[in-house]
């Protein structure tokens, strides 16, 4: 990139890092393809992966008596929108109620995590202060600790507040991330050259304005593909949920595991609501799995 | 910046106004010198400003439930008063001596192994086969993505349908073709291999994706300089991909240790149950400390369970560490090597010259690269 000319605009095109890398390597010259072992072996990777959506559709449109049936038809049969429906209307399962909370935390989270990691994320790319270093380390460190080893004292802490069963028990120890501040750190250092801060502060802007005018645009891809997989861990996260959330208030991934409770599993149900609540996120998929794609290739990793 | 502002504080209390810029009011010096110290001080305290919500909040959730995790393992926590008695290391004690226990490491390790290993191996083939000039590129890669948007406990219900012991669809199907049935939930093996299935659907496609991203980062000089030395795809792709596909892998079985042994929404979703089979077949250490604590109410001995789990995964992520160390040190400074190391490399950069000087070709020595992503990890 120019130095000479360190536009704005050229900041917000330079995209995800991987992406620049890619674009730097020159397409190959013979131009040939591939030939049918490759389409095929991605067409079964595919299959595979379509498989068990299929195979829920297949089960939760039939009744509880398909999956014992020796000759089961590959098409799927009629029943799906009454097993979906006696899904919603199980008083056990309370589904509007998960959806809710499920969309509502989801985005709580992710909108904080993204927040407070493009400010920690500015500050420890584009500002010098004394320890910086070291409180990046700290971050870093942070990354490897497993979620587990919180559990007791939070679930100890959340009940001497009577916010068990609360949704806003799983909310507030998600608020911010660790990989996020690493992940917004790393994007940063490399997305903003430093003649443009350098620039803002001669022209009078104040350190808050200059991250408001300089870092958030150029933030921008980074954030969106941050908020993109907080969304999703936070859609799909079950361990704390299970423990803290009530039966009466829960997750969509804690009413789920509700429906196999029963003492009967009538397996078309289940797999009715299996589908059911992945509804919300195959949606998502559609629109943002080109994001999701390249954001996991530019090193968007959380497990 | 700075130089301007003090010269033009140095002379506030001068009598006669500036005879450079008479137009000035005089007291627009004191101004400036405020507003650079607020300046400064604004440059100074807000990079602190900026990181202290991110502090604050993992001090209050994430550091103090660590520490006081480790006060209540050496405690016998009672609920009723929600306080806890000092005992010492017996909490340990209990865990460590409980069959369960090692039964639940046993499972946990197994059920690891049995999902990382093959899902490495296949994820490196599909990210070779997505590194081709491929058609429809984007489409493939979603495609293999599409898992990882599906609950973990979502696939749990599926696949635990599928694994069924009576009417699953892998024992129709191994009916079909004439295979005895598999008991996948009273065998422990075959249990584990159920439950790795799950985690390899869901993670495969992801972990393909990164590697994807690291084969991209491979110079393509390298393929070409080996197909005109006449080596085959085959060999390409063992010689040049896989050695340069190494950090990255440590770095997806670094990631995948620490997830993989927390590993709880697939066992637990396995039966209707969730206690990890009648005879602990496929209880992980997770889900036993979810028994011990909110099964059994025992939050002492889950503290030191919680504890215990850590100490393992810190152990194996420094044996990680150390590997990841070495690799590291092979490719970067020569003055660390030992002696025979040297004497390789020697060998090595002779061979290079020989072909190098044959071929007519420079054929510098495929040195395994770290994409930058990679390396800033």
């Amino acid at each position: 990139m120019s130095v000479l000319n360190p536009a704005p605009l050229a900041v917000v095109e330079e995209g995800i890092p991987n992406a620049s890398t890619q674009r730097r390597r020159p397409r190959r010259v013979q131009g040939s393809r591939p030939g049918w072992f490759v389409y095929t072996s991605l067409a079964i990777v595919l299959g595979a992966a379509i498989f068990p959506f299929y195979w829920s559709f297949l089960i939760g449109s039939g009744d509880a008596s398909t999956i014992r049936d020796p000759n089961m038809s590959w098409l799927p049969g009629g029943n799906f929108l009454e097993n979906a429906a006696s899904v919603i209307n199980d008083p056990a399962v309370n589904f509007w109620r998960a959806l809710w909370n499920s969309i509502y935390s989801s985005a709580l989270i992710a909108a904080s995590v993204v927040f407070f990691s493009t400010l920690a994320g500015w500050a420890f790319a584009k500002l010098r202060f004394r320890g910086s270093k070291w409180l990046l380390v700290f971050v870093v460190a942070t990354m490897a600790v497993p979620t587990q080893l919180g559990v007791v004292p939070l679930y100890i802490l959340f009940s001497d507040l009577g916010w068990t069963g609360n949704i806003g028990a799983i909310i507030i120890p998600a608020l911010t991330s660790a990989f996020g501040v690493f992940w917004m750190t790393q994007y940063l250092q490399q997305a903003v050259p430093d003649e443009l801060i350098e620039a803002a502060r001669v022209d009078g802007a104040s350190s808050f304005r200059t991250f408001l005018t300089v870092g958030l645009p150029a933030a921008r891809p980074a954030a969106a593909m941050l908020g993109l997989f907080t969304f999703v861990s936070a859609w799909n996260n079950f361990f704390w949920p299970f423990i803290v959330l009530d039966r009466n208030d829960p997750t969509l991934p804690v009413a789920l595991s509700l429906l196999q409770s029963n003492y009967f599993v009538d397996y078309s149900i289940v797999l009715a609501g299996v589908l059911l609540s992945t509804i919300p996120l195959l949606i998502l998929f559609v629109f943002a799995g080109k994001q999701l794609v390249s954001g996991i290739m530019a090193g968007a990793v959380k497990g | 910046m700075t130089t301007t502002a003090t010269t033009e504080t140095a002379p506030p209390s001068s009598p006669s106004p500036d005879p450079a810029r008479p137009d000035r009011p005089r007291r627009e010096p004191r101004r400036i010198a405020f507003g650079h110290r607020l300046s400064r001080w604004d440059l100074k305290l807000s990079p602190y400003l900026y990181v202290s919500p991110f502090f604050i909040l993992f001090i209050v959730v994430g550091l103090f439930p660590i520490a006081y995790t480790a006060v209540i393992s050496f405690m016998d926590w009672d609920l009723v008063r929600n306080s806890g008695e000092f005992i010492g290391f017996d909490q340990y004690v209990y865990v460590l001596t409980q069959p369960k226990f090692w039964i639940a490491l046993r499972n946990t390790f197994s059920i690891f192994l049995l999902s990382s290993i093959p899902q490495l191996i296949l994820a490196i083939f599909i990210a070779a086969m997505l590194d081709q000039n491929i058609r429809a590129k984007t489409f493939w890669r979603m495609g293999v993505l599409l898992p990882y948007v599906m609950a973990p406990v979502a696939v749990a219900l599926i696949f635990s349908n599928m694994f069924g012991d009576k009417y699953g669809l892998v024992n129709t199907t191994l009916a079909d073709l004439g295979i005895p049935p598999i008991m996948w939930h009273s065998d422990a093996f075959a249990s584990h291999i159920a439950i790795a299935t799950m985690v390899n659907f869901r993670w495969t496609g992801y972990n393909t994706l990164i590697l994807l991203a690291a084969m991209q980062a491979i110079p393509r000089d390298y393929y070409e300089a080996a197909a005109i030395d006449g080596a085959s795809k085959l060999r390409q792709f063992f010689a040049i991909t896989v050695p340069s596909l190494r950090p990255t892998l440590i770095f997806v079985i670094i990631t995948s240790t620490i997830g993989g042994l927390q590993i709880f929404d697939e066992p637990r979703m396995y039966d209707q149950y969730g206690t990890g089979g009648a005879d602990s077949q496929w209880l992980t250490i997770t889900l036993y400390l979810y028994d011990i604590g909110w099964g059994q109410w025992n939050f002492g001995r889950a503290a030191a369970l919680a504890w215990i789990l850590f100490l393992i995964i810190l152990a194996i992520g420094i044996i990680n560490l150390l590997v990841t160390r070495r690799v590291v040190r092979d490719e970067g400074s020569r003055g660390s090597l030992g002696r025979r190391e040297q004497r390789a490399a020697a060998r090595a950069a002779r061979r290079d010259l020989r072909r190098a000087t044959s071929s007519g070709t420079l054929a510098d020595a495929p040195a395994p690269t770290i994409d930058t992503q990679e390396a800033a990890r």
